[in-house]
């Protein structure tokens, strides 16, 4: 289908076509939506979410593209997979939450929702899997909460301390040996990625 | 001989979830199977790799499932990976089914995977969660065939969380919304397994990182609904699960005023008390919310305590903030 432009910017269902776009795995069906709400029912997080997933999916309809990239609701998400396997229409409601917050982060406009330290958090966790191969808690716990929560790193800390007493976080970080052959295949999925746009979207370069 | 499964650990089994590693290695002899880990494998990205790059997010998976597909298992099962954990369970069976789905993202991750020497074709790697294989391989009747100090009187919430039963990229093994493999499992081991009906309910997963307040009503929610049934322990198969419900109980009881006291304990350790197992060899003793108690109901002994408790919990190598609104303990 093509859309007809107005003066005013690209038609409304340019930001839907773009979304299903970015979203992999085969069809999302995110066109099909018959609002019927059971994805917001069903969410844990929908009652601490400013729009429900159906609200959303309403808008991206509707074209909102800035109001739907500002809204906390992708970042809330806490991929439980419910909405999904409850959607009669079978749209891939957790995949696309995860291109919204690509989306988000590309448009720079997370910045603006309450729930602008999501993706620091995402983009601290992936820094030492491509530096080492594994997740680091240790590492990631202090980076991430020393920059966002300061006053509340106090207690995080407890709890990191604890989990070193008993064993269950380690001081250092491991790494794989083949991690030059990991960062080979990321470095070159970076580059595929950014050549084929409808596959990816993401990246805050 | 012994079924023979690629063994997936996954970072959390490595460290903070170590207890449910070493139950999952001491029960598998019992059950007369055997894991061979991958080698060398590396993170499955958790929920944070998507959410910022979704290319490589795939690529990062699919080195692991590479690994797998390349790995020969002799006997058996061959290219089944066990994955305990269910975020890596998730995650390899679902670049494993979008793999399937998507020709043209297949061919990106294979183009991406040959700049490290691998290639992957989807559909040649089974993924499995252990849970799957204890009760649908193994099977309840050799299990309980394995049972020598039967677990009577203790009352356990059978947890499952979210991913292990929703959304089934490779087919669900249980119903995603009220699942009863846990429960069955539980109950061959001879414990009372309590009514749970939010036995598939999400733990909060990051959001304990991200929005607190969110995820400790989430886990406030499962706490109660374990402490209505009396239960004494809640059993769960997730590292994600045990350390939002142990770690942050102390939190939930602060900001809630409540005063749970509920161990969180891995399905795999208490199949090792009741074949027999030493608990030493079970990783007791690593979670928060002390467990002697649901234990000394079964008669065993919790391992000793490595050291003594510090006193006043709060109190760390660190200066005091000073900032309003954090209270001070002399």
């Amino acid at each position: 289908m093509v859309a007809q432009r107005s003066a005013a910017g690209p038609a409304p269902g340019a930001f839907m076509d773009e979304v299903i776009a970015a979203t992999p795995g085969g069809a999302s069906h995110l066109e099909l939506c018959v609002q019927c709400g059971t994805c917001g029912g069903s969410c844990p997080s929908g009652p601490d979410m400013e729009h429900t997933p159906r609200h959303l999916f309403a808008m991206i309809r509707a074209g909102m593209k800035e109001e739907v990239l500002r809204s906390n609701t992708p970042w809330y998400c806490v991929s439980c997979y419910y909405c999904m396997v409850r959607c009669p229409q079978e749209i891939h409601i957790t995949d696309i939450m995860y291109t919204l917050k690509r989306m988000a982060i590309k448009e720079g406009l997370y910045r603006e929702s309450s729930a602008a330290d999501a993706p620091d958090f995402s983009e601290t966790f992936i820094d030492f899997v491509n530096n080492y191969g594994r997740s680091f808690e240790l590492g990631l716990a202090t980076r991430y909460h020393l920059r966002h929560h300061p006053l509340t790193a106090v207690r995080k800390a407890g709890m990191g301390l604890g989990m070193v007493r008993k064993g269950r976080m380690d001081l250092t970080p491991k790494r794989i040996n083949g991690i030059e052959q990991l960062q080979a295949i990321l470095a070159k999925a970076r580059e595929l990625g950014a050549e084929d746009g409808a596959i990816s979207q993401g990246g805050r370069q | 001989m012994s079924a023979k499964y690629g063994y997936y650990p996954g970072c959390s089994l490595e460290r903070n979830a170590i207890a449910y590693h070493q139950s999952a290695v001491a029960v598998a002899p019992v059950l007369d199977i055997e894991f061979v880990e991958l080698d060398d494998w590396n993170c499955c990205g958790a929920t944070e790799y998507i959410a910022i790059d979704v290319l490589p997010a795939y690529a990062l998976v699919a080195r692991n499932l590479a690994i797998a597909s390349r790995q020969k298992l002799s006997g058996g099962n061959q290219n089944q990976v066990v994955a305990p954990c269910s975020a890596c369970f998730l995650n390899l069976s679902k670049v494993d089914k979008y793999m399937s789905d998507a020709p043209r993202l297949a061919a990106n991750v294979n183009t991406a995977l040959a700049a490290g020497g691998l290639s992957y074709k989807p559909g040649s790697v089974r993924v499995r969660h252990l849970l799957d294989i204890v009760v649908n391989d193994v099977g309840y009747d050799a299990i309980a065939a394995k049972v020598q100090k039967p677990l009577y009187g203790l009352r356990i919430a059978p947890y499952y969380g979210c991913l292990i039963v929703r959304p089934g990229f490779q087919g669900a093994f249980d119903d995603p919304e009220y699942p009863m493999s846990l429960d069955r499992l539980m109950g061959t081991l001879g414990t009372t397994v309590v009514d749970f009906p939010v036995k598939a309910h999400c733990c909060g997963g990051h959001m304990t990182q991200i929005s607190e307040q969110v995820a400790l009503e989430l886990i406030r929610q499962l706490l109660q609904n374990a402490a209505e049934y009396e239960a004494d322990a809640i059993v769960t198969l997730c590292p994600m699960c045990q350390l939002n419900l142990d770690g942050y109980q102390e939190a939930v009881n602060r900001h809630y005023g409540t005063k749970y006291h509920i161990p969180i304990l891995y399905f795999t350790q208490l199949m090792g008390l009741a074949f027999g197992l030493p608990a030493a060899t079970l990783g007791f003793g690593k979670e928060f919310v002390d467990a002697a108690a649901a234990l000394n109901k079964i008669g065993v002994q919790p391992p000793p305590k490595p050291k003594k408790e510090r006193a006043g919990k709060e109190a760390l190598p660190m200066p005091e903030m000073a900032a309003g609104g954090l209270s001070h303990e002399s």
